[in-house]
């Protein structure tokens, strides 16, 4: 296996997200190898691979969902969970509030939405901004009305999750994660509990974002979004990054065995 | 075997200052025990290690111990502690405690049962424990936890008949004056029997109409 190094970045300037060596494991099974790479402002990163790569896994540590093993995550310079202190070096996780403090700054797009089933659609997006940045009912439901009216739902605002369709729900979750103005959005395979003729629609909002310079990771299988709205792409296999580069070098010339294969696979199906 | 009739024509009005208080202990009982025992549930959810290894171990123990006893400890244990409170008073208390161990159950365990992603999907909009409980959990827990505390306030109303081993002047402990004075014990046990029936009945129709009545999504 031959290890990449990240993408050098040019001189000067700082990345937004810096990942360093990451590495997590489930009970034996190792799902997280030592992944690294910077992410720049208003870059949209896609990670590809097959299932059970560790794409998600990859996602869900960088806001600690899932709390890594080992490996660094800074944040504009921050490091996130925690920080290496005293002279071992030991690693000293950080009291909840804080952690929660940091994780706002993460947006994040479930598979499966994950709505508040319980709360209309103003109600879930409005939610964030009332009771953790403590924004007044008013102030944090006119924000909500600003990010669904941007992901086209200003005429659903009054629904709850289960009177709106799948495209509908997952526009729903983009517009909660916006309303905490979130640095950076992470999206896992926001498509996939999707009928097929709803991907789109969710697909639009994403490449709409990127657009206007929303950074974002995304763990996707749509390939002609990958290769449509990625800065940077990223084909994982077996818990490590197997290649990187712009997406139409990979796509068009990929040079490890491991890509040429999956993208065989999936590209001719 | 005849039916002496007399007798529970007799019954019938007597046994309903017995039915006055049996209601009285089950709904004071039942307050502080749903109150206690949400307490209780949100402690074991939402506390501090050593708070919620206490709370393991009480629930533990009312689940291990039998009732009877329980109400012999508490009706002997306050005035050993120098309470003097009384019988009624003993008798509630026993009851809302063991209410409260098996409401704390209801709790933990159903808020427990929501789905994962709603905790997930809370964490990333930056909540904390406290605030994914009160937003997220509880407000999505209400309506599932409603069939099973029923069940715990009936049980609390069936076991307020026990209260008659400390001399509280409840349902059952009135039939059994009657039975002392007329020696009726069929005809009396079946009509308490009913007596009851009609009262579980009823909690359990306003339990439904609550339950139809709270909303859904």
């Amino acid at each position: 296996m031959t290890s990449i190094a990240p993408t050098p970045v040019p001189r000067g300037l700082k990345p937004l997200l810096a990942v360093r060596d990451l590495r997590k494991s489930f009970g034996n099974r190792e799902i997280l190898k030592g992944i690294s790479f910077d992410l720049m402002a208003g870059q949209t990163l896609v990670l590809i691979g097959p299932s059970g790569s560790g794409k998600t896994t990859v996602l869900r540590c960088l806001n600690h969902l899932e709390t890594p093993d080992g490996g660094t995550i800074e944040l504009l310079g921050e490091p996130i969970g925690g920080a290496y202190m005293g002279e071992g070096a030991k690693w000293r996780a950080l009291p909840e509030a804080d952690m929660a403090r940091q994780r706002r700054k993460f947006g994040f797009v479930f598979q499966r939405f994950n709505l508040f089933p319980h709360l209309t659609a103003l109600e879930n997006v409005a939610i964030g901004p009332a009771k953790v940045l403590g924004l007044s009912r008013k102030e944090a439901e006119a924000r909500a009305a600003v990010q669904l009216t941007r992901v086209s739902l200003a005429d659903h605002m009054d629904k709850r999750p289960s009177q709106l369709s799948g495209g509908q729900q997952q526009r729903v979750a983009i517009a909660r994660a916006l309303a905490m103005e979130p640095r950076l959005i992470l999206f896992d395979e926001p498509t996939s509990a999707l009928d097929p003729e709803l991907v789109h629609e969710v697909l639009d909002v994403m490449a709409e974002l990127a657009r206007e310079g929303m950074t974002m990771v995304v763990v996707t299988h749509e390939m002609s979004f990958a290769r449509r709205v990625a800065d940077h792409l990223i084909f994982m296999a077996d818990g490590e990054i197997v290649e990187e580069g712009l997406p139409e070098a990979v796509f068009s010339a990929p040079r490890e065995e491991k890509t040429q294969r999956f993208l065989a696979h999936v590209l001719n199906r | 075997m005849s039916i002496d009739w007399s007798v529970v024509q007799m019954a019938i009005p007597l046994l309903a200052e017995g039915t006055v208080m049996t209601l009285k202990i089950a709904a004071i009982a039942g307050i502080l025990g749903l109150a206690g025992g949400v307490a209780l549930g949100l402690i074991s959810l939402g506390g501090l290690a050593p708070a919620r290894w206490m709370v393991r171990a009480y629930v533990d123990f009312i689940r291990g111990t039998p009732l009877l006893i329980q109400i012999f400890i508490v009706f002997f244990g306050l005035p050993a502690m120098g309470l003097r409170l009384g019988e009624f008073w003993a008798g509630v208390i026993a009851l809302s405690l063991n209410c409260a161990g098996y409401v704390a159950e209801v709790v933990r365990g159903t808020v427990g049962a929501v789905e994962k992603g709603q905790t997930e999907a809370a964490k990333s909009i930056g909540m904390t424990h406290g605030k994914i409980l009160v937003y997220v959990l509880l407000p999505q827990s209400i309506r599932p936890m409603m069939p099973a505390l029923t069940n715990d306030v009936i049980t609390l109303l069936k076991n307020t008949s026990l209260l008659s081993v400390i001399s509280v002047y409840e349902l059952t402990r009135s039939g059994q004056a009657i039975i002392a004075s007329h020696f009726a014990p069929v005809e009396i046990f079946t009509l308490l029997a009913i007596y009851y029936y009609a009262i579980i009945s009823v909690l359990s129709w306003i339990s439904r109409v609550i339950e139809r009545r709270l909303p859904a999504w």
